[in-house]
């Protein structure tokens, strides 16, 4: 009997013993701050600032640029605390930290909300304030505006949320000028029309997924037909609005090149998702837009660093 | 004791993991010490050593 109790004792105090403790490896919590998000984040910032002039310390522009790879990671963070009830049902996000059980979601707010903290404070004091409410502003716009408010009521909620994966550029610029230009707001542009065709073309293959958690995407909605079609039309925005950075003078030959192979590309396979509507094709097509958009706004950007960071500018015009 | 109790009830998998955190978090500390520094003498210039006495 007393060799019974004592073992019941025990097991309590071991249950209660790592009750408290975090199970979590270095890479869980890595993985909270959406990496691949995290290096889009730091790649069109650092366009971003490239393309402005100005004579600030590299090092206080790295410093800045690495602030802002920490509030992005941690709006990732936040997001997926939030988000952790559909992550769990949706098959391309059930092995994330949170609904695979390796971080309690306590964990996940505490890291969260520090990292969003520390990176606009420290933003703040390495570069201005402009820049740090700018990033404050993003990661409110992520957390509160698209993850706990859009995302589950409205089909519009990646056209609108898409704002602040659109905002990396302007922070960053607002970090080394102490201002925000039109080249800036351009990127920003570029990167808000971008993200529709991107996410509708997922979620047009992915849409099975997005109806089990419950989360009203524009093809469970308006239907795959009304989100073809504004996939065509976002496209056909998109593709001019590519080539604003070579009228601002900011893009040059290469871009220019880029651009407008780019944005017939994507045009071409918009209008392919667009007629084709049944079957396997559909799907295949969908899916190459997806992967064709990321190549696109990859290169666009890539372009414009290597013309601005590398000396490689030959202006269009004169 | 009870502190005793709760080391001995840790697998010896979830000290590995707490050791890494512990290890994330000096190392994340560490950075920012050198960050403050090198940012500070960057904004400030070699002028933060000349100070009237």
């Amino acid at each position: 009997m007393s060799t019974m109790s004592n073992s019941l004792v025990e097991s309590q105090v071991e249950s209660l013993a790592t009750a408290g403790l975090s199970q979590g490896d270095v890479s869980d919590f890595f993985a909270l701050l959406k990496p691949r998000v995290m290096f889009l984040v730091v790649f069109t910032a650092l366009v971003g600032m490239v393309v402005s002039p100005s004579n600030v310390h590299p090092i206080v522009a790295f410093v800045s640029l690495l602030m802002i790879a920490v509030g992005g990671g941690a709006s990732g963070c936040l997001n997926m605390w939030w988000d952790a009830d559909i992550d769990a049902v949706m098959t391309r996000t059930r092995k994330r930290p949170i609904p695979a059980g390796k971080i309690q979601p306590g964990e996940a707010l505490a890291f969260g909300v520090t990292l969003s903290v520390g990176s606009v404070i420290i933003l703040g004091l390495v570069s201005n304030w402009l820049a740090a409410g700018l990033l404050a502003f993003t990661i409110f716009f992520y957390v509160v505006v698209y993850s706990m408010w859009l995302k589950r009521t409205t089909q519009q909620n990646i056209v609108i949320g898409g704002a602040a994966g659109a905002l990396p550029p302007i922070v960053a610029q607002a970090a080394v000028t102490g201002h925000v230009s039109l080249d800036s707001v351009v990127l920003f542009a570029i990167i808000f029309m971008w993200t529709p065709p991107h996410f509708w073309a997922l979620a047009l293959v992915k849409s099975g997924d997005y109806e089990r958690a419950g989360i009203p995407m524009m093809p469970n909605v308006a239907g795959p037909d009304a989100t073809r079609f504004q996939i065509l039309a976002y496209t056909i925005l998109l593709a001019p609005l590519g080539m604003a950075p070579v009228a601002l003078g900011f893009g040059g030959l290469a871009y220019a090149l880029i651009a407008l192979i780019g944005g017939f590309g994507m045009l071409a396979l918009a209008v392919q998702v667009y007629r084709l509507r049944q079957g396997e094709p559909a799907m295949r097509v969908a899916q190459q837009l997806f992967g064709f958009s990321i190549l696109y706004l990859f290169l666009l950007f890539a372009t414009l660093l290597v013309e601005h960071g590398f000396g490689f500018f030959r202006p269009v015009f004169g | 004791m009870a502190d005793r109790k709760r080391h001995q009830s840790l697998t010896p998998e979830e000290q590995k993991r707490r050791r890494t955190r512990s290890l994330a978090l000096a190392l994340t500390l560490g950075v920012l010490v050198v960050l403050f520094y090198v940012v500070t003498i960057a904004k400030l210039g070699p002028g933060v050593l000349q100070r009237p006495m």
